[in-house]
């Protein structure tokens, strides 16, 4: 046990008698809150779709927050489990065992707030810095160490940090061998010259500044052991515009992600967003160039020990085959990429909005590797560039991703709503999921979604989703019909079929068969009663991509039966 | 570590019936970008719902719509605000606003990109909906959403308000 842990556990123990003691005044006093969340699944064999079977036959996942507060006073730490934990999971490195995930004391005097232990945090948008966690992916690179956060002035912002990242987990969280240091300082114009601002809306600026510090073992090559990233924001907004722009840079960082080279990264995005009542619109760019910044060089995944966030400039389906087949991720060693999106709802009572009016989103987003060019051999061989690259240029000959989608959604009635969505992805499969040689996949996708209600708390809604393509599987057509009983029960079935498989023909018995036209059903009923959460599904899950925020993991084939409780208290 | 264990077991069972809480002061963003203390939330001393959203979270979106189809009603009835949290992080917090624009949602809306205010609630998923009474203390929460819950809540809305 560490010394913090062993502070925190006396420090837990004298909160406990002082609040057992103030238990008749304890609206004024402590409160004690959390949550409680797990996934078991039990692994059956099931060779036709490649389902992975460990040998403990079940995985379980669990987690319990705890914060316990008493005036400027904060406490909080989550105790996790993983015994194993579920396949495919977590993203990077292994969990295993049972212990404390997470700890941090916290204390507010006037406008300073410290926290010692661990915490998230992030600087503007990222791109430099942010510690987070998407605990369904399995991605959590808290910091453990110090955070300072100071309001010198109104509308000032100052924030200092310096520890380790959570790396992975082993009966308790384990940290990355780098040290990260950063501080960040914003200014809120709006805020600072109060009555003097006379416009609408606000101009904020801030900047930051990180370094990580890495001992160099490695006899091979001359490391550097600090490595310095700046960046730079802006954001301006008025009642219908918001304007965003952050710029970082990142000096020299060998890792195994770009090749141990000694070139410079750059990050640039912007955008650009206008919304009155009943309409909106977004245009935005973004271009990384080598910006991959883990607190471990050696770093075996690209999810591992991430120190700063790229945010992939994507719209985020939300269907499952749109969703899981082919969901785009940021590639941070070169990439530019746009997007355009667009809002609006048609009155009703018009001729198109018919009588409760009709909504439309149309969105198109396009991802191209950069323009660079390879480098020879310096002569210092130690000190390799890899390549030169015209910064904010794409290489138009290598797109990686494209996406145009249309979805119009309309109330028909009191008890019936439709919405019909179109798209249609290109998706450099070779590069986004590393599947080297695979061809690029084209893919056209219709969805239809139904909500009918049948009284003011039973109602069914349904997908029908088809998805073709010549490429990767073939085609695919999902149906689900979910009943839901208000406030507590809903009941939901579902089966994706790979009804046109891609797969090749094979002979047995001196006959051609063709390959097994794959389905995957599965059905699920679940109970929820205030903040409690019950679900219980059975049945086949196909192999994908599961994505939360702008992260995404592959989930292993698997058939089995899967109990999920999460509770808050 | 066993003491840490034991620790929380006897909290958890101290405060286990406790459960009503007061809303944690946490800094979140309204779409201005400019820093809001969630404990300075109020709707002048009437009942306020607090509902942690996403724009990629469909059901989310099936709530805010089923409610903001109702919302002028209960806002006439009780005086009843809803205040949507987006946990949209730095991939798509730039949609928020257009998209909620977009759907001519009449809520107050704030953005808690990196979670923070998610996590003082103990929010594991969404959407999560959270009612406040007049006095700041948190008296009901749903977890998920199914067509008609939206009825649930405001039926909890009116026993806060007829109380009155």
């Amino acid at each position: 046990m560490s010394l913090v842990d062993r502070l925190l556990a006396s420090f837990l123990l004298v909160l406990l008698l002082a609040t057992i003691t103030t238990t008749a005044t304890a609206q004024g006093g402590t409160q004690i809150h959390g949550n409680f969340s797990t996934d078991v699944q039990y692994y059956n064999i099931d060779s036709a779709i490649g389902a992975v079977v460990p040998p403990q036959r079940f995985g379980n996942n669990a987690w319990a927050n705890f914060i316990a507060t008493h005036g400027n006073f904060e406490v909080g730490a989550r105790l996790e489990s993983y015994n194993p934990s579920l396949a495919g999971y977590p993203a990077g490195q292994p969990y295993q065992g049972t212990g404390i995930g997470y700890r941090y004391a916290k204390f507010t005097v006037s406008d300073l707030e410290i926290t010692v232990g661990n915490f998230f945090e992030q600087f503007g948008q990222g791109l430099i810095f942010r510690s987070y966690e998407e605990r369904y992916l399995g991605v959590d690179n808290a910091i453990d160490g110090v955070r300072l956060k100071y309001k010198p002035y109104r509308g000032v912002y100052l924030k200092g940090i310096m520890g380790q990242q959570r790396a992975a987990f082993d009966n308790g969280f384990t940290k990355g061998p780098g040290i990260v240091r950063g501080l960040d300082a914003e200014v809120s114009l709006a805020e600072l010259l109060d009555s003097a601002w006379t416009h609408a809306g606000n101009l904020i600026i801030g900047g930051s500044f990180v370094s990580k510090y890495q001992r160099d073992d490695v006899s091979t090559l001359v490391l550097p052991e600090n490595v310095a990233a700046g960046s730079f924001r802006l954001n301006y907004t008025t009642s219908k515009l918001n304007f965003y722009t952050e710029y970082a840079y990142k000096v020299n960082d060998p890792n195994n992600r770009n090749g141990n080279i000694y070139k410079n990264g750059q990050a640039l995005m912007a955008n650009l967003t206008y919304s009155v009542k009943g309409f909106g619109a977004s245009v935005g760019a973004h271009s990384f160039d080598n910006m991959f910044f883990q607190s471990n060089r050696a770093a075996t995944t690209p999810f591992d020990l991430n120190i700063n966030y790229l945010p992939p400039l994507t719209k985020q389906h939300t269907y499952n085959l749109p969703a899981t087949l082919y969901p785009y991720a940021t590639q941070p060693n070169g990439e530019v990429s746009g997007q355009g999106e667009v809002f609006w709802k048609i009155k009703k009572g018009s001729k198109l909005g018919g009588k409760y009016g009709t909504k439309i989103a149309v969105n198109y987003s396009v991802a191209f590797g950069l323009d660079t060019t390879r480098l020879g051999l310096a002569d210092d061989t130690t000190k390799i560039y890899g390549y030169s690259s015209k910064f904010f240029t794409p290489n138009l000959d290598r797109m990686y991703f494209q996406d145009i989608n249309i979805e119009i959604r309309r109330k028909l009635s009191p008890t019936w709503q439709l919405a019909l969505t179109y798209l249609n992805f290109t998706y450099d499969i070779d590069v986004i999921q590393g599947k080297a040689g695979q061809k690029v996949v084209y893919a056209d996708m219709f969805v239809l979604e139904g909500l009918h209600n049948f009284s003011e708390k039973n109602s069914l809604r349904f997908e029908l989703q088809h998805l073709s393509t010549k490429q990767d599987h073939g085609n695919w057509v999902t149906g689900l019909a979910e009943f839901t009983f208000s406030p507590h029960w809903f009941l939901a079935v579902m089966d994706q079929f790979n009804y046109v498989t891609t797969a090749p023909t094979f002979e047995k018995d001196g006959k051609v068969e063709a390959p097994d036209r794959l389905h995957y059903p599965i059905a699920s009923v679940g109970y929820i009663r205030s903040g409690t959460r019950f679900q219980v599904n059975y049945g086949r899950q196909r192999a994908g991509i599961f994505c939360v925020g702008g992260v995404c993991r592959q989930v292993p084939a698997a058939n089995g039966l899967t109990l999920s409780i999460t509770s808050t208290f | 570590m066993k003491i840490i264990l034991t620790t929380f077991a006897f909290l958890s069972l101290a405060f286990a019936a406790n459960a009503q809480g007061k809303v944690p002061s946490v800094s979140v963003q309204d779409l201005a970008n400019k820093k809001i203390d969630t404990g300075s939330f109020s709707n002048d001393g009437k009942p306020y719902i607090i509902n942690f959203w996403a724009t990629w979270c469909a059901p989310c979106k099936r709530e805010l719509q089923a409610i903001a189809e109702k919302y002028e009603g209960w806002q006439e009835k009780t005086g009843v605000k809803l205040i949507a949290i987006s946990i949209d992080d730095s991939r798509s917090m730039a949609r928020v606003s257009p998209y909620v624009n977009g759907q001519d949602w009449d809520f107050e809306f704030y953005l808690d990109p990196n979670g923070d205010f998610k996590r003082a609630l103990n929010v594991n998923n969404i959407p999560h909906t959270f009612l406040v009474d007049g006095n700041g203390a948190i008296v009901y929460q749903h977890n998920n959403y199914e067509p008609g819950d939206e009825n649930e809540l405001f039926k909890k809305v009116l026993e806060l308000t007829s109380k009155n």
